[in-house]
């Protein structure tokens, strides 16, 4: 009991002096003239604990009075008949009085601004770890030398590894803002170069404006710094190449394997994509209104659909349009191209001109940061997908029964015919099969493009290029010829712009051509004029 | 054939005179007027006409399937479209004697060098021939070197029209961005807008066609012409034989690109706007079907294919806007499969297997048909 007692008057010890320091802190508030204000501030905001803040936060706001009877500071809420009162230390209420009898505190812009500063130093001791973390890159970007002492504070008892990193931050910048001693300015510069950010360079910058070894110091950071972000801003091109890339790749592979290993222009390649989209569409429609709890599998559910539709709507192509025209590659890709056009109106017919909403599942939203790469899901998945579609394709043409035969069909059909392989199913297949892989790059290009009737069409001269350039034939080309072209034209992008980088890709292929008119892997051997 | 070409030029160029005269002088209430909204219409199609029979120079006596045609037409359109610019001075809204509205509005100083000289009738006549066929030839100078045939090359000329479509929708390039160039006021002095120049359009367009068409019959009919349909049946043993078969192919492209410049040139007064959609690759494959359906390797055919292909559109986007597209595909599909030679050939080819049967009577006309 008395050890209680004791702890009691401790407590009660150790706050009275803090409270009576507040109290008179914010008396001086209502006592100060408007250029002592200033001071004021600083020192009220210098006070722990959650009071500076509503006190500071109230004058901002033009909320803090002093009653005229004796000169109280009193925060103040308008009420009907007059004013309710409110004391700004213990929070307890004040009373009502009628408009008359308080005046308000005054500030000017000046102090607006010093309250704002002293706000994010008296922020800084705010219970709630993401608030603190706010103030923290407040002072970051304030480089406000005043509020050394409370970051300082703050620092001593900090526990959150994240904030404590932040608080780090803006001590270091406010330490180059204040008088302290070089050798300490100077280990601060080492701290904010240690992060690489761009968010520290204005600070550094402040410094680096002068003479001396601080400045000196400031220059070789910036430097550092500079390289070290453009090194990363390379990384975020190529990471940005490598999704254009994974793009082109799912556009492109599907007719790598109609253009290029059956040698079929298929124009309309672009719309099986369009449909794959469109499949993803209903797909998603149906579980809304069903099963809204399927959503995030509902990419699953559409790729088998996807692909079924597109191959079907290919197989019903090659019967009725390529099979009659073998042979005859001019007058297939008229032919194709009609089909295109016939089925970009179907479905602008069915489903409207507009752009339909797929929505992203919630495994692939959001981004996540890789050093200072900022990294979205979707494009990442699209990506990986990208990969799998491409491996998957390249098993089942180099290691299944079927892709045996079709290669055979493919080098030499009279000889593949000759030794019992019915070359006509094994065509129509692997059209099929071609057309059904677009149908799965629309799934994936869903997650990243709007889908509208003439989502084909962005596609198609893209993955024609794409197929021309990697060489016709191979699909390792058309890996390879993917990746380079999404990272040639990102490479370019900041240069040149995005139009004009991609009239220089455009141009880049047109000029290739000329040199290797069979593309990047030709085919050698007895079969490439056949 | 040769008949047939001479019928047709003479048909055109008869058309050069009566529908102005429909036009302009006969009152409005006969019925053999033509009212004002239709010659440019005619005009229209005349120009398509002339962009087809361009396009089957290169592709039905030459065998180069070019998807990149749209883009010689509208470079020549833009070289007329400049001229037109620079005609209307300081009547623009901006009032700027010498720059175009749309520089004014871009804040540019001064006018890029390559608007120099369009003030000019006679340069930016020849510049309608020389740009698209510079490109051209440039373009089919390294591409038939290195032997890009086939569908090979109809990709790339694709990529060429589409990376101009890019080009010429940006506004840093000075030709007006996405909307082109257009507000005209008039032409060599005449106002753009009056019937009388309208007509003259519509009787200049005819007479272009009449004589492209004689001189792609004489082209054809030539030694010349004879080894270009060599490189289009089998181009290896063309070369074989030592002919320069790349040479025989560049000259074919480059004249057709010239026509196509030309054609775009007529167009672009009559329409009266130039803009980046020409060079769309869409419009350039279009091209390609009023070949097709008129008839591919006959020079009447792609004229009576451009001719009722147009009116059909013309007739569907305004009865049926939905259709338009569906029937236009299934042009395109039913004409390679079911009517490889189109109406021309088609046509012809009966034609040739009628007298057969009465050759007896007439082996005169199974000679003449022959031809």
């Amino acid at each position: 009991m008395r050890r209680l007692i004791a702890t009691l008057v401790l407590i009660v010890l150790m706050i009275v002096p803090a409270r009576a320091d507040l109290q008179s802190a914010v008396d001086a508030l209502g006592s100060a003239k408007m250029d002592a204000l200033e001071a004021v501030i600083k020192t009220l905001a210098g006070e722990p604990g959650p009071v500076p803040a509503t006190v500071l936060g109230a004058l901002a706001d033009g909320k803090l009075y002093v009653r005229k009877s004796d000169q109280k500071v009193v925060i103040v809420a308008e009420e009907a008949g007059g004013f309710a009162l409110t004391d700004p230390v213990t929070g307890a209420s004040a009373g009502t009085v009628a408009a008359g009898e308080v005046s308000k505190i005054r500030i000017n812009n000046a102090l607006r601004r010093a309250i704002k500063a002293a706000a994010g130093g008296s922020a800084l001791a705010s219970p709630d770890p993401a608030k603190r973390l706010e103030a923290a890159q407040a002072v970051l970007k304030s480089r406000d030398a005043s509020a050394l002492p409370a970051i300082d504070a703050a620092l001593a008892q900090e526990t959150d590894a994240k904030v404590k990193a932040a608080l780090q931050l803006a001590q270091a910048a406010a330490l180059l803002g204040s008088d302290r001693p070089d050798t300490e300015k100077i280990a601060a510069i080492s701290t904010l170069a240690a992060t690489g950010s761009r968010d520290v360079l204005p600070v550094l910058a402040g410094a680096a404006e002068g003479q001396g070894d601080v400045a000196l110091a400031a220059r070789t950071a910036i430097s550092g710094i500079e390289t070290s972000l453009a090194f990363w801003n390379m990384g975020q091109n190529i990471w940005f190449g490598i999704s254009l890339g994974s793009v082109l790749l799912l556009a492109a592979v599907g007719l790598a394997i109609t253009f290029g290993v059956m040698g079929v222009i298929n124009m309309a390649h672009g719309e099986l994509v369009m449909l794959g989209g469109y499949s993803t569409f209903v797909v998603q429609e149906v579980i809304r209104n069903h099963a809204p709890g399927l959503f995030d599998a509902s990419l699953f559910i559409a790729l088998p659909i996807a692909f079924l539709v597109a191959a079907m709507a290919g197989l019903v192509i090659e019967r009725l349009v390529i099979r009659p025209l073998y042979g005859r590659p001019l007058e297939t890709l008229l032919a194709t191209w009609g089909v295109s056009l016939i089925l970009q109106q179907t479905i602008r017919m069915i489903f409207g001109p507009t752009n339909r909403e797929v929505g992203n599942p919630s495994w692939a939203s959001g981004a996540f940061e890789l050093g200072q790469l900022s990294i979205t899901y979707n494009r990442l998945w699209l990506v990986i997908f990208s990969l799998i579609v491409f491996f998957a394709l390249y098993a089942v043409l180099n290691k299944t029964w079927f892709g045996l035969q079709m290669r055979a069909v493919t080098q030499n059909r009279r000889m593949a015919s000759a030794i019992g392989i019915k070359t006509p199913w094994i065509g129509a297949l692997t059209f099929a099969v071609g057309s059904g892989i677009a149908g799965i790059a629309g799934v994936g290009l869903s997650q990243i493009d709007n889908v509208s009737p003439d989502l084909g069409q962005s596609y198609s001269i893209d993955s024609f290029m794409v197929v021309v350039f990697g060489g016709v034939g191979n699909i390792w080309g058309t890996l390879v010829a993917a990746m380079t072209l999404g990272i040639i034209n990102k490479l370019l992008e900041p240069f040149a712009g995005a139009v004009l980088g991609k009239i220089l890709v455009l141009v880049f292929i047109i000029l290739f051509i000329q040199k290797r008119p069979r593309g990047l892997f030709a085919l050698k051997g007895r079969f490439v004029e056949a | 054939m040769r008949r047939a070409t001479f019928i047709a030029a003479c048909i055109i160029a008869a058309m050069a005179i009566l529908v102005p005269v429909l036009n302009l002088w006969v009152p409005a209430d006969s019925a053999l007027h033509i009212p004002d909204h239709l010659v440019p219409l005619l005009g229209k199609y005349l120009c398509f006409a002339i962009l087809a029979l361009a396009l089957d120079l290169a592709w039905g006596y030459c065998g180069i399937l070019s998807l990149g045609h749209g883009a010689f037409f509208a470079l020549g359109g833009y070289a007329m479209g400049m001229y037109l610019m620079r005609q209307i001075g300081s009547r623009g809204v901006y009032a700027n004697p010498i720059l175009p509205d749309f520089m004014v509005f871009l804040n540019w100083k001064d006018l890029p060098w390559y608007w120099y000289g369009f003030d000019m009738f006679w340069f930016a006549a020849i510049m309608v021939m020389l740009v698209p066929g510079l490109l051209a030839f440039v373009f089919g100078w390294f591409a038939f070197r290195s032997r890009v045939t086939g569908v090979y090359l109809s990709i790339i000329t694709q990529a060429l029209t589409y990376a101009l479509l890019l080009a010429f929708f940006r506004n840093d390039m000075g030709f007006g961005g996405n909307n082109g160039l257009t507000d005209f006021k008039d032409i060599l002095g005449f106002n753009i807008q009056s019937q009388g120049t309208r007509a003259a359009l519509f009787a200049a367009t005819a007479l272009t066609l009449a004589a492209f068409l004689l001189m792609l019959q004489w082209i054809v009919a030539s030694r010349l012409g004879k080894v270009m349909v060599a490189v289009r049946d089998a181009e290896s043993r063309t070369r074989f034989i030592g002919y320069r078969v790349e040479h025989v192919k560049l000259f074919a492209f480059t004249l057709s690109a010239v026509m196509a410049g030309v054609a775009g040139a007529l167009y672009v007064p009559q329409v009266g706007i130039i803009n980046p959609g020409e060079f769309s690759p869409a419009n350039s494959i279009e091209i390609v079907i009023w070949s097709a359906v008129g008839g591919r390797g006959t020079l009447v055919g792609p004229i009576i294919g451009a001719l009722t292909v147009n009116a059909g559109k013309s007739y569907f986007t305004a009865a049926f806007p939905d259709a338009w597209l569906l029937v236009l595909g299934a042009l395109f599909v039913c004409v390679t499969l079911f009517l490889p030679r189109g109406i021309v050939g088609t046509l012809s080819e009966w034609w040739e297997k009628r007298p057969q049967r009465t050759a007896a009577q007439a082996p005169v006309a199974s000679m003449e048909a022959a031809q």
